[in-house]
């Protein structure tokens, strides 16, 4: 038996942000891996939730009318992996996400949930930043979209306003994102399966036509600072620049002037300096064999 | 508000209703209420696999699943495998064949997760199929006869000779 205060159960999302105002203390519940979980260790036992898991206008992967990938909040990290949508178009998302936990985990956990946590080694965030994608939310004033680098305001918060009664609603890729753009994601731990990020590494590139040049790159980490976060200076180091192996080296220690990971129990600061110009490196390569480049 | 609701849900292939206590857990539900002990309380925090079960088809950990998210789904356990007269599965009697239990308590978990690999009718390869039974720990530490037991099933349900 859990230590809840009480559980209400949204029918609707009208009826969840009705919730969220009526009952603006109580927690979100959506797959429940983090809240139920924290709720056993005691961090949030006797608190009122609001669960939205059984809102299934909430889960799928579309195209929009805008030609945005719409992934609804509590789309399921396997059904993310699994849907063709994601597999044509923004493959290392389901790459990523299927990192997480274990695979009964990635049964019951979402993509809203992984994002409305607010932690910055949640495994879809790092791609998430990479891919500049669009939080929506949806509160009593309608619908309100956000980069998602100003969704996370730092360690464990993130915007969104309770008292608008708001809940995270979807999330977005544009499609000058991820048009002719190619990706990898790489996780540092400890072990393979139920393991929490050491460092995560995203990234993506679109070539020029004649797969010479980098049109556009993209990088981002988990867990190399409070929040996930770009790292500006080797983005500027790639792009327009001509793929080659000298790029590769000038382009990943450019990292280490945006990133500032902190000592944990899990690792160091130094460590994770140190890996994160390799991911970079590796990330990079990858990406570029993916979108059909050649680096000799 | 209330602090029971009403549940209707199909277990083991058979519809189902019962009043349950909504801060209850499904491994609560499924043992406390329909005494499926075969779901095991082990970590009650979604790290160890002993008490998964198959909703909808989908293997999920019950202990981090509130009972009343069971409504309308269609829900199998260890239980449910069975022949109606206790006839065992290919796959109960694959773990018996291969010494794949020691103390038992995750072999439950297991077989429901093995059960998903088998519905995809998918060869994995080795390494697939240990990432997808990664979500379960024996302490016992008898893995490569669960692996065994699983991967001979897999074979043999697809009609395809095994290569050890």
């Amino acid at each position: 038996m859990y230590d809840i205060k009480a559980l209400y159960e949204a029918q609707s999302v009208d009826h969840a942000v009705a919730l969220r105002l009526e009952h603006p203390e109580a927690q979100i519940i959506a797959g429940g891996s983090d809240v139920l979980v924290q709720i056993r260790e005691g961090r949030r036992a006797g608190k009122e939730l609001i669960s939205i898991y059984m809102l299934d206008e909430l889960r799928g992967v579309t195209i929009d009318e805008d030609k945005n990938i719409r992934i609804g909040s509590l789309t399921s990290f396997s059904h993310i992996t699994r849907d063709p949508i994601i597999q044509k178009h923004i493959n290392v998302l389901g790459e990523a996400v299927d990192q997480v936990g274990s695979p009964q985990i990635r049964n019951i956990g979402t993509i809203g949930g992984n994002t409305c946590n607010g932690v910055t080694s949640a495994d879809s965030a790092s791609t998430l930043h990479a891919w500049e994608a669009v939080v929506e939310l949806t509160g009593r004033n309608g619908v309100r979209r956000i980069p998602i680098k100003d969704f996370y305001i730092k360690a464990g918060v993130v915007d969104i306003r309770a008292d608008e009664g708001e809940i995270q609603t979807a999330i977005l890729i544009p499609e000058s994102s991820y048009t002719n753009t190619y990706g990898h994601y790489i996780k540092y731990g400890m072990r393979n399966a139920m393991e929490i990020a050491s460092l995560g590494c995203s990234v993506n590139v679109r070539l020029s036509d004649d797969k010479k040049t980098i049109d556009r790159c993209r990088i981002a980490y988990g867990v190399a600072g409070p929040v996930p976060m770009r790292a500006p200076s080797a983005e500027a180091v790639a792009n327009g620049s001509a793929v080659s192996p000298a790029l590769l080296d000038e382009f990943s220690p450019a990292v280490l002037n945006d990133i500032n990971p902190r000592n944990s129990w899990r690792a160091s600061r130094d460590f994770r300096m140190h890996i994160a110009v390799e991911m970079a490196k590796r990330c990079l390569c990858e990406s570029i064999k993916k979108a059909g480049g050649v680096i000799e | 508000m209330s602090r029971y609701k009403v549940i209707h849900c199909n277990i083991n292939g058979k519809d189902v209703e019962r009043s349950v206590d909504v801060r209850a857990s499904l491994t609560d539900m499924l043992r406390n209420e329909y005494h499926l002990t075969s779901v095991k309380k082990g970590c009650e925090v979604g790290e160890c696999g002993a008490c998964n079960v198959l909703i909808d088809g989908e293997a999920f950990n019950s202990c981090i699943y509130l009972a009343v998210w069971a409504e309308g789904k269609h829900i199998l356990t260890l239980e449910g495998l069975a022949g109606p007269n206790g006839e065992l599965s290919d796959i109960q009697q694959a773990f018996i064949d291969e010494t794949a239990i020691q103390c038992g308590f995750c072999t439950p978990g297991f077989i429901m997760t093995a059960e998903e690999i088998l519905q995809a009718n998918t060869l994995y390869t080795d390494d697939e199929l240990r990432k997808l039974l990664s979500g379960h720990l024996c302490r016992c530490t008898g893995y490569e006869n669960i692996f065994r037991a699983v991967k001979k099933t897999m074979y043999r349900r697809l009609g395809k000779e095994i290569d050890f």
